[in-house]
């Protein structure tokens, strides 16, 4: 950020001023750029750079509260890393200032059960999006009368509240419920949906699979929609069959928007509390079969503000570590920079052609895409 | 499976010599009506059960007739009466009154960042970029703990606060508006400001007097968006609403019937359904704005 700042601030002209004689239309932008982007910044740094600062700070304090074995009030104060014991090494602190490991039922002892529960919710929902995102896609990509009641269709569970999707799918999953009506149909015995760690679990993901496949669908038929005719003409001449177009031209091609929609899926999902946390309240199985990381976290809050703070902090790094992963190494180029900022040292370069030719905007050098067609024409 | 789904439409089509007909092709066709009938099915059907359900007496909650049988107007009477502690004509107002704050503060704000990002040549423009990105992939769990003890010590946390509920919805509606805003603004015809300019415009009028108007269609969609996105919120609006403020997400998860340990479903599904079909509306006349702008930002040529 400080680079963003002291780089706006050498930008150009007085703000106001009019353009020097000779120096194109385009001086003076670095300026304006501060004054337009300053207002986001300083927002964001207020709701979002500033807790979590705030929570950084408060992960390293001690939980002020009843000691459990003398019942005196203990003061908060410097915690060093126990907080962080607390979650990691499931290292309860006592009352002698020792740790022991915490007992069952504290919810120290639920941090690798509820990271395990999200990477399994997180993988297999993927997954399945994934392949079946694709077919919808595909599906959705020919021609074929209807195409606005198909869309329309597939908003109806990205539209819906994640709250009321859950609250629908466990009057779906209830005992007596259509979905064991229908499993019964077929000779199969009543499933106690929510109240089982496994039944529970697919519950879960079978909502979420649901409600987040129109996103998928819709993100990779904007990929699909991109790629030329031309290029299937050409496989086809060339005698490649189904498998083999799908494989060499239609993922290389789509990857950047797969990539980008698994990677903004992926995310969502480490997060996810809404689904488990009214579905099945966080629970299954012995008690906490579908307590994600976030559920953790929110039921660590009235318990204490400190030890919760080091959880989102460490849930926090956790999502910014897979993020990176996917940015840095899995081609899911969210920025999507022109070829000539990408470069080392690229900036410098990008500037000077900017100066130069002063109107092309890097992104108008891209061909236009399929949304450009279709934006603005919702009215 | 995705192969067979026929990834070549267009090419096919172009090579289809009308005097050799392709054998299959007929059931390539059928094959495809079917798919799309899975996908129609897949996205109405749990929403037309929800509506079904609402429009049920609840002594047949559990009736699995797949018309409306026993219709009745009872629970949607239910899900607005006050006597059992649940408020839902007040979340009704809140949610409205959240969404709109939360939409109008981002769209003013995001705007113009968007229009710097997407127009202007500046240094840290993608560090700038990175950023909002990154936000808008924070974590909204990690916002809690703080924002909960801060809100607490200053008084927010009772009565009527609707900041300690628009602020935190701040944090994933700007960073929404300004990428989609951004993506929106880069597929403008942005010539006609530069012929604005050369005819004398300064840089505000033109955006004023020529890109603006053309602009609307994005902005309309990006508000939409981001009152979706605020009024679908519910991790964050649990934590800091209280009996005044709370939005409808938190009234219908915690929406209590006349029975303990047993879930008013008729009720609750008459909630949803008041909850979900303005938006179903919404989602229906503009869905080829709402799809542009879901998609906008992730491909580029």
């Amino acid at each position: 950020m400080s680079t963003v700042v002291s780089g706006v601030e050498t930008g150009g002209a007085q703000r106001g001023a009019p353009p020097k004689p000779g120096r194109g239309l385009n001086a003076g932008q670095g300026h304006a750029a501060a004054w337009l982007v300053a207002p986001t910044i300083l927002l964001l740094g207020v709701v979002i750079v500033y807790p979590l600062v705030k929570a950084v700070v408060m992960s390293f304090q001690k939980d002020s509260g009843l000691d459990p074995t003398t019942g005196l009030f203990v003061q908060g104060g410097a915690a060093g890393l126990s907080n962080y014991k607390h979650w990691l090494l499931e290292q309860c602190a006592t009352p002698g200032g020792g740790t022991v490991d915490c007992p069952p039922g504290n919810l120290g002892s639920q941090f690798y059960d509820a990271l395990w529960v999200t990477v399994f919710f997180t993988v297999v929902t993927v997954c399945v999006e994934v392949v079946l995102g694709l077919w919808f896609a595909t599906i959705m990509n020919r021609d074929f009368r209807g195409r606005g009641l198909v869309r329309a269709a597939i908003l109806v569970p990205w539209a819906i509240p994640t709250a009321v999707t859950a609250k629908l799918w466990l009057y779906i999953f209830a005992y007596e419920g259509i979905a064991n009506r229908t499993l019964s149909v077929v000779g199969m015995p009543h499933v106690l949906w929510t109240g089982d760690a496994w039944p529970a679990r697919f519950a879960v993901i079978i909502a979420d699979v649901w409600k987040t496949t129109p996103f998928m669908a819709l993100l990779i038929l904007a990929g699909l929609q991109v790629i030329s005719h031309e290029v299937y003409e050409a496989a086809a001449i060339d005698g490649a069959n189904r498998w083999q177009t799908f494989l060499r031209i239609t993922l290389p091609m789509i990857k950047v928007p797969l990539m980008v929609a698994i990677l903004f899926r992926t995310l969502d999902v480490l997060r996810i509390f809404d689904l488990p946390y009214i579905l099945t309240q966080g629970g299954g199985g012995s008690g906490h079969a579908t307590t994600t990381l976030s559920i953790l976290v929110i039921n660590q809050i009235r318990a204490g503000f400190n030890a919760a703070s080091a959880l989102s902090t460490i849930v926090f790094l956790i999502i910014a570590f897979v993020a990176f992963l996917f940015i840095r190494f899995g081609g899911a180029d969210v920025v999507q920079r022109p070829p000539t900022a990408r470069r080392p040292g690229g900036r410098r370069v990008f500037r000077r052609r900017a100066r130069v030719d002063g109107t092309a905007a890097p992104t108008e050098a891209a061909p236009a895409d399929a949304t450009a067609t279709t934006v603005g024409a919702g009215g | 499976m995705t192969s067979q789904g026929g990834t070549a439409p267009a090419g096919r089509r172009h090579l289809d010599v009308p005097a050799v007909r392709q054998p299959g092709t007929q059931w390539r066709t059928t094959r495809m009506y079917l798919g799309l009938a899975v996908i129609v099915i897949w996205g109405l059907a749990p929403f037309y059960w929800m509506i079904v359900t609402a429009f049920r007496d609840v002594g047949f909650t559990f009736d699995t007739t797949p018309w409306p049988t026993h219709v009745t107007l009872d629970n949607f009477r239910t899900a607005f009466s006050t006597d059992r502690g649940n408020h839902f004509g007040r979340a009704l107002v809140n949610s409205v009154i959240i969404g709109v704050v939360t939409t109008a503060v981002a769209m003013l704000v995001g705007v113009f960042a968007a229009y710097a990002l997407s127009r202007l040549e500046f240094p840290g423009k993608y560090l700038v970029l990175g950023f909002v990105l990154g936000a808008s992939m924070f974590p909204g769990v990690a916002l809690v703990s703080p924002l909960f003890q801060l809100f607490s010590s200053v008084g927010w946390l009772n009565g009527y606060n609707y900041q300690a509920l628009i602020i935190p919805d701040i944090s994933f509606a700007l960073p929404l508006t300004v990428y989609t805003l951004t993506a929106f603004f880069g597929e403008m015809p942005w010539e006609l400001e530069e012929s604005a300019r050369i005819d004398g415009c300064t840089m505000g009028q033109a955006f004023r007097r020529i890109m603006l108007p053309l602009a609307a269609p994005g902005l309309f969609t990006t508000a939409i968006l981001a009152f979706i996105s605020s009024w679908n919120e519910f991790l964050l609006a649990s934590q800091f609403s209280t009996a005044n403020t709370q939005p409808v997400t938190v009234a219908i998860a915690f929406f209590t019937g006349s029975q303990p340990h047993q879930d008013p479903y008729t009720a609750v599904m008459a909630a949803g359904t008041i909850v979900t079909v303005p938006l179903i509306i919404v989602v229906l006349i503009f869905q080829r704005a709402i799809v542009s702008g879901l998609t906008a930002g992730s491909i580029k040529g």
